[in-house]
């Protein structure tokens, strides 16, 4: 590094310009652009950027979302959850077990649920923070750790890997709502009543609007990145986590509590998962034991989209929101065009290697690291 | 500190393994089988094949002990095979889902003088080549075929096949057999669903949306019919679209009960794990083997032939 007098970083000037472009999350604003621009011209006279078909791969960006906002804020403090993936399943599970096979009412099972995934989630953390031991270990044994958990529980209770039943129990619940219902009902039937959106055709619905609601997926997603990117740009403890990530050594001499930043960030990615386990099963209304197969995997894959560095310190919740976006619309655009299905797979793959390199020219643009 | 947790955790592992052992041991009596399949852990299917392989050896008075490659890697299911051979079990039952590259090992425990028969998937023809006893399973063109005729009965000429074992041969021999049967070729209706309920639910829902004149939808299991119940049931089309499925859980008994999904074609997984076990047993012990191999599906169930069904439905339906 040269030394220039005068030229302390804290009160250089830096134009508007660059302030705006100088962050992570550019390459995912550029992506999301590119994505959307595609799908346009492949399949902009179909009904994906109608109404309903919005709504189609906005569920299903709001599933990675709801994950990405977790994965990034811990991978920001450098750690990694392989287990997210198998929580999913693990949360869903114990959620029907307890409310089907135990009886308990859903607010109850929802709250054991949340305490007691909450509760693995620390020990992750604690494991990691105490043996000194990667993360990428200690949480790919619990990967494999609740997976066997989750079929042998569900096999065991209820002789068969799929709890069902769970939809009589969810119904009339004060709480099951929030995770499986959908919001603004009878906005959407006003709206449809006015001929401001578009009805059903044909079936039982027939005359009915298309879209009865927002799925309350999307609104936690939304809820969580405007929380996730206010604490981790706004507050001293997001300036903990980007610490605790960058350089951890240099962050305990300045007194970050670090063992305890990375513990509960490793709690708020389980939690995390445990919303989308908990949201599937009430959907649904059953629990399966092959929920969330991958889900660990995809959703780190949205975060490094949204411009992450896989060793901590960098990274953007709104980034990994983008991500995830890009992450759901190509996996479902691609039904809307009568494309061959099978090439999704391809298409996915191209977008997510353009996206990464990407982002590594604009952040050495950035940074001035070579 | 450290060395604490580290003992905590030998004693862990060391109680679990004890209490494995003890469940081991504790079975033993009578002949041993082993049973092998190609899928991961968690499908209801091999619940049910399961069962009826526990019962068969509880009333034969004989063990059988499950095995399969938790990820459904059919490398690792080849060296599982291997392995088995090696400890020389009095039978095995095993799956052909690529003769190609399961078929070798078979043919090795075959050699060993090892009773082989196989089940699910694969054909009557591949493992009398392998050399095993005989083959309990459904041909998985002719049940599709024999579902699109159902359908083209019902006056259907076009269909969405919802397709979760994307690479798997059998989930396309399905997808052909119904299209074969509704007598269009099969092109475009086959979708890659994935494996995520709501991405199947949705893209299933994307294509209904596209494609509004599609007559059928034909899902592959209950891994595609769930989310496909609720894709209908969203876009009001639940009952009014032709809707058929393979295999059976309590849900998919349920749906046909509300006269969403019309038919579904059960292969009878109970047949497929009783039957082997009872097969090796007479072989072994009074040398008396039936001359072919046996059709356990397809089996059509609706409406009117629910009742029972229902009731066993997961467990040994």
């Amino acid at each position: 590094m040269t030394t220039t007098t005068g030229a302390d970083e804290r009160i250089k000037h830096t134009s508007i310009l660059r302030r705006a472009l100088v962050r992570p999350e550019l390459g995912a604003m550029g992506g999301t652009v590119a994505v959307f621009a595609f799908f346009l011209i492949l399949a902009g006279n179909t009904q994906m950027f109608a109404l309903d078909g919005v709504l189609n791969w906005g569920t299903v960006s709001a599933q990675f979302v709801v994950l990405a906002v977790g994965v990034s804020l811990l991978m920001i403090t450098g750690e990694f959850d392989l287990s997210l993936g198998s929580m999913v399943g693990f949360s869903g599970m114990i959620f029907g077990l307890l409310a089907v096979y135990v009886g308990l009412p859903a607010w109850a099972a929802i709250g054991v649920t949340v305490l007691a995934c909450g509760l693995i989630g620390a020990v992750n953390g604690l494991l990691v923070i105490r043996t000194g031991l990667p993360s990428f270990i200690v949480t790919l044994a619990f990967m494999f750790i609740l997976r066997g958990l989750t079929i042998w529980s569900a096999i065991t209770f209820n002789k068969q890997p799929v709890v069902s039943g769970i939809a009589d129990i969810s119904a009339g619940d004060p709480i099951a709502w929030l995770f499986g219902g959908k919001a603004l009902g009878g906005l959407f039937v006003w709206l449809g009543e006015q001929g401001w959106i578009a009805t059903y055709t044909r079936g039982t619905r027939l005359g009915r609007p298309i879209v009865d609601g927002i799925p309350m997926l999307m609104i936690w997603a939304l809820v969580m990145v405007i929380v996730g990117q206010w604490v981790l740009t706004r507050t001293r403890f997001g300036n903990w986590i980007y610490a605790a990530g960058g350089d951890p050594q240099a962050a305990r001499y300045i007194g970050v509590p670090v063992a305890r930043v990375k513990v509960a960030m490793f709690i708020v990615a389980a939690l995390c998962a445990t919303l989308l386990g908990i949201s599937q099963a009430v959907e649904f209304g059953s629990a399966a034991s092959d929920r969330g197969m991958m889900k660990e995997f995809e959703a780190i894959i949205c975060v490094v989209i949204g411009g992450a560095l896989l060793t901590g310190g960098y990274g953007s919740v709104v980034g990994a929101a983008l991500g995830a976006v890009i992450f759901g619309v190509v996996q479902q655009g691609l039904f809307f065009t009568n494309v061959e299905s099978s090439l999704f797979r391809v298409f996915l793959g191209s977008i997510l290697l353009a996206a990464v390199i990407a982002n590594t020219y604009i952040r050495r643009a950035i940074t001035g690291e070579r | 500190m450290k060395n604490r947790v580290l003992k905590a955790a030998l004693l862990t592992g060391l109680a679990v393994s004890a209490t494995l052992g003890f469940a081991g041991t504790a079975l033993a009596d009578g002949e041993k089988y082993v049973l092998i399949h190609h899928s991961p852990d968690s499908e209801t299917f091999w619940n049910t094949v399961k069962n009826g392989a526990s019962l068969a050896a509880k009333e034969v008075g004989a063990t059988v002990t499950f095995r399969n490659p938790p990820t459904g890697d059919l490398a690792d299911m080849v060296r599982i095979i291997q392995q088995t051979t090696a400890e020389k079990p009095d039978g095995i039952i095993v799956t052909i889902p690529d003769v190609e590259t399961v078929g070798s090992a078979i043919e090795d425990a075959v050699a060993k003088g090892i009773p082989v028969v196989t089940m699910n998937t694969g054909t009557a023809e591949e493992s009398k080549k392998l050399g095993a006893l005989l083959h309990v399973g459904q041909p998985e063109f002719e049940a599709g075929k024999g579902a699109g005729e159902r359908a083209k009965a019902a006056g259907i000429k076009s269909f969405l096949c919802v397709n979760s074992l994307f690479p798997n041969i059998a989930g396309q021999q399905r997808c052909e057999g119904f299209a074969a049967g509704l007598g269009v070729p099969l092109g475009q209706q086959m979708i890659d669903s994935g494996t995520d309920a709501t991405e199947i639910a949705n893209r299933v829902k994307a294509y209904l949306s596209n494609n509004p004149d599609v007559g059928a939808v034909l899902a592959l299991g209950p891994m595609t019919a769930l989310p496909t119940i609720k894709a209908l049931k969203d876009t009001g089309l639940a009952g009014t679209i032709f809707f058929a499925t393979f295999d059976l859980t309590p849900e998919i008994s349920q749906a046909i009960k509300d006269g969403v999904i019309n038919f579904a074609i059960d292969q009878q997984p109970f047949l497929q794990g009783y039957l082997p076990v009872i097969t090796l047993t007479n072989d072994l012990r009074y040398g008396v083997l039936q001359a072919n191999s046996v059709l356990s599906g397809p089996g059509f169930v609706t409406k009117d032939n629910l009742a029972l069904v229902q009731s066993l439905a997961g467990k040994y339906r």
